[in-house]
């Protein structure tokens, strides 16, 4: 029971860091059509991300590996369930991984817009997909007692799987204008700001709008009814949010970012808070959901596996930090005229 | 068509081409590490101009490494959803602490390495590849004992209808993946060595920077000639686990049906499997099988026949897939020896050069076909002796499955075209103007 509950917090915990980080470079990917003006400005935006996608992205497998190690049988109804939305986040994510590889690696016009193309489709499908898909988990998928899904691609399209799409990649592009906003300076880093003030009502509106949406369709709310306190989250959410819009306006960039980054991190746990004990809910039988307790590897492994993680993961949050700290400077020419730079 | 043959050929698909990128990760970065380092002591300009232009083709590389790897982890979930809730409580454990432990380090470190040259300080830049050599060589480690645990299954109870962990220590020093993770790993770093040299070798015959690749040269042939002894050493003590612990992959290996004594390993063999025999059978030197398998001329070797007909793997792939790695196998340690012998001269060998050039794939093709003796062999189980893989499938509909086969053929050729393209442009571009 107790080592269950120790697991779920950090399989949410590994998803909330996941976003914060990978969030910033899907944002970013998915704004670079609409901040970049020319090539200098492309280049700075796939600079901005050079050091840190792929580390992020390692976020993603652990999280999946994670799930695959404390909630086998979550992962495995999971995986299956959601057999061609995860397909296809893997090509997006194969795609922009290439597009970083191969864009400068030939001199053509043609071939670099190619790659802006897939760098902006392998970034904003991510986010989309991301969002629909766990929206689609919040309110339950169509599962039977063993585990077998009775639903299709287009099911997952459903109002509130979409609304959950659309906040999230506003979410993103949010905390990607000002990633960018902190690695870039002059006309590019006042344009960042800008679209980050833009972009906050939006966000705003649809976090609202989703929070509103949340009580209709789905169970969420009962954990929070039960137990009141747990409403911090949502407070958190609201108040980083306030002081996201705050710090854009002071021009604050780095708490700025930080603030989205609460505000991703509480976005998350109100989810995963909600399901709780459930980590997925069949909305076929309540008797069908996969459950901390029912999915959850043999204690042995859950301990062994909580040793590797509360000696790693504290391991990894520190030379990743040290990485952040190293390459947290502001782009300049003479960092785009490096042979290493994209 | 049915989703079990389905999901095996998306495996193999998928397999096969993260394969093509990983085995010069593992052995490449040995080498940036060890030339980093030479650069570090020595202050030698050209250490640096060779690590950077070495670098830079492990660069191209490595990007559809990392992405072609995540495939694989998904795969388990999305293909065979059965085999890991069957397993899983195991099988999940290795992969995530792959992720934890050695995954992070390499791609962080990989971008403190690419990027940092300007930003750190140079023995932190030495530091740092040194740590993705590590990693990426421990991230195969953990893969391996992971499919180990598929080969030969220990340190787990049956219980609550799937495999639970009963020893943790007995899984983590499985003596399959013991005698695995060496061969495999050596194989890489040789595969560098080949890499290398050959690289080396097509500038070398145009007069392109002679001290530059001359000393290229030296180091590939260095680790070519070392790792192609050692992996040989290593598939022999290999071979020994596999007759122990695998007897059916071992027979069809050798496509050897009669269970006997002092068994002979016959040098023409054409399997014939729809009647139990062999089509041709030739050249046979007495007990050499028998040594082989068990370093005992008389040792009992068991034949196909003694096993159930639907506990047998595929013989032909099987067999066939051995010869040609152990043909490969061969040819290497000459190879490289005579690069090795000539070293000082290697320019007035063209001929050697020349071959040498078109040797880069060879080893390649060893890997994959060692590969394919490993997995298909270890067929019909998915764990062996334990699930077999008829039972691991996931239940999705077979037009999924042949719909994502087809994304991930076309997607896959293009990529492993373009990134083909690069490799060789840069290769050919040769070094920065010192």
């Amino acid at each position: 029971m107790f080592l269950e509950t120790v697991w779920f917090m950090l399989w949410g915990l590994l998803w909330a860091i996941y976003f914060i980080l990978d969030g910033f470079d899907l944002g970013m990917g998915t704004l670079m059509p609409f901040l970049a003006k020319n090539e200098k400005e492309k280049r700075t935006i796939y600079n901005a991300a050079a050091p840190f996608w792929d580390g992020n992205e390692v976020w993603l497998i652990t999280a999946g590996g994670v799930t695959f190690a404390a909630f086998p049988k979550a992962y495995a109804v999971m995986f299956s369930a959601l057999y061609a939305p995860l397909l296809m986040l893997l090509f997006a994510l194969i795609f922009r991984a290439v597009s970083f590889e191969f864009r400068n690696k030939i001199e053509s016009d043609a071939w670099r817009k190619l790659w802006d193309t897939f760098l902006f489709l392998g970034s904003f499908v991510p986010a989309l997909l991301l969002g629909v898909a766990f929206a689609n988990l919040f309110q339950g998928i169509p599962i039977d007692g063993d585990g077998v899904y009775h639903g299709n691609l287009i099911k997952l399209l459903n109002p509130y799987g979409l609304l959950g799409g659309v906040m999230f990649v506003l979410m993103f592009c949010l905390h990607g204008a000002l990633w960018l906003a902190i690695k870039s300076s002059g006309e590019l880093h006042e344009r960042a700001m800008q679209m980050a003030a833009r972009i906050w009502p939006y966000f705003m509106a649809s976090a609202v709008a989703f929070l509103a949406a949340t009580a209709v369709y789905t169970n969420l709310y009962h954990n929070y009814l039960a137990i009141p306190p747990l409403m911090g989250v949502i407070i958190l959410a609201v108040v980083a949010l306030f002081t996201t819009r705050l710090f854009i306006s002071s021009g604050s960039t780095i708490l700025a970012w930080a603030s989205s980054a609460v505000t991703i991190l509480s976005c998350t746990l109100f989810g995963v808070i909600g399901m709780y004990p459930a980590l997925i809910p069949s909305n076929m039988d309540d008797l069908y959901h996969v459950t901390i307790y029912n999915a959850a590897s043999s204690p042995l492994t859950l301990k062994i596996m909580l040793g590797v993680a509360l000696t790693f993961v504290p391991v990894v949050i520190f030379y990743q930090a040290w990485v952040y700290k190293v390459f947290s400077f502001k782009i300049t020419d003479k960092d785009l005229a490096s042979d290493e730079a994209y | 068509m049915d989703v079990v043959l389905l999901s095996r050929l998306q495996f193999a698909v998928t397999v096969f081409f993260h394969f093509i990128f990983v085995p010069l990760t593992l052995g490449l970065s040995i080498m940036l590490a060890v030339m980093e380092t030479m650069y570090v002591r020595t202050g030698d300009e050209m250490y640096k101009r060779m690590v950077k232009f070495w670098g830079k083709l492990f660069i191209i590389n490595f990007t559809l490494g990392v992405v072609t790897g995540i495939t694989l982890e998904f795969q388990f979930g999305t293909n065979w959803s059965r085999y890991s809730e069957y397993v899983g409580d195991i099988f999940g454990s290795l992969l995530a602490i792959e992720a934890t432990a050695a995954f992070f380090l390499e791609s962080t470190f990989l971008a403190v390495w690419w990027f940092g040259w300007e930003k750190v300080s140079k023995k932190m830049h030495c530091f740092a590849i040194w740590m993705v050599a590590f990693a990426s060589n421990l991230s195969a480690l953990w893969i391996i004992i992971a499919n180990g645990f598929m080969q030969n299954p220990v340190g787990y109870v049956i219980r609550n209808g799937r495999a639970e962990l009963d020893d943790f220590f007995a899984v983590i020093t499985n003596p399959y993946s013991m005698g695995q993770y060496p061969h495999t790993v050596i194989a890489s770093w040789m595969l560098a060595g080949f890499f290398v040299m050959g690289v080396s070798a097509w500038h070398l015959l145009r007069k392109n920077e002679e001290a530059f690749f001359k000393k290229s040269f030296k180091y590939g042939a260095a680790f070519a000639l070392v790792f192609a002894v050692t992996v040989a050493i290593s598939g022999h003590h290999q071979g020994n686990l596999v007759a122990k612990l695998q007897p059916a992959k071992l027979a069809a290996m050798e496509s050897h049906w009669e269970t006997m004594k002092g068994a002979p390993m016959n040098l023409l063999v054409m399997p014939d499997e729809a009647n139990e025999k062999n089509a041709v059978e030739a050249l046979g030197i007495p007990n050499v099988l028998s040594i082989l398998a068990f370093n005992d001329p008389n040792a009992e070797v068991k034949g196909l026949k003694d096993f159930p007909k639907e506990d047998r793997p595929p013989v032909l792939i099987t067999f066939l897939s051995f010869r040609v790695m152990v043909g490969l196998g061969t040819l290497f340690p000459l190879l490289a020896g005579l690069a090795w012998l000539w070293r000082e001269k290697i320019q007035e060998k063209p001929w050697l050069l020349k071959s040498l050039i078109y040797t880069i794939p060879l080893p390649y093709l060893a890997i994959m076909f060692g590969w394919a003796v490993a997995e298909v062999g270890r067929q019909p189980w998915i764990v062996y002796g334990m699930m077999r893989t008829n039972d691991a499938v996931s239940p999705v509909p077979a037009s999924s499955v042949l719909t994502s086969i087809i994304a991930f053929v076309v997607v896959y050729s293009l990529l492993g075209v373009l990134d083909i393209y690069l490799l060789r442009k840069y290769a050919q571009k040769g070094p920065k103007k010192a």
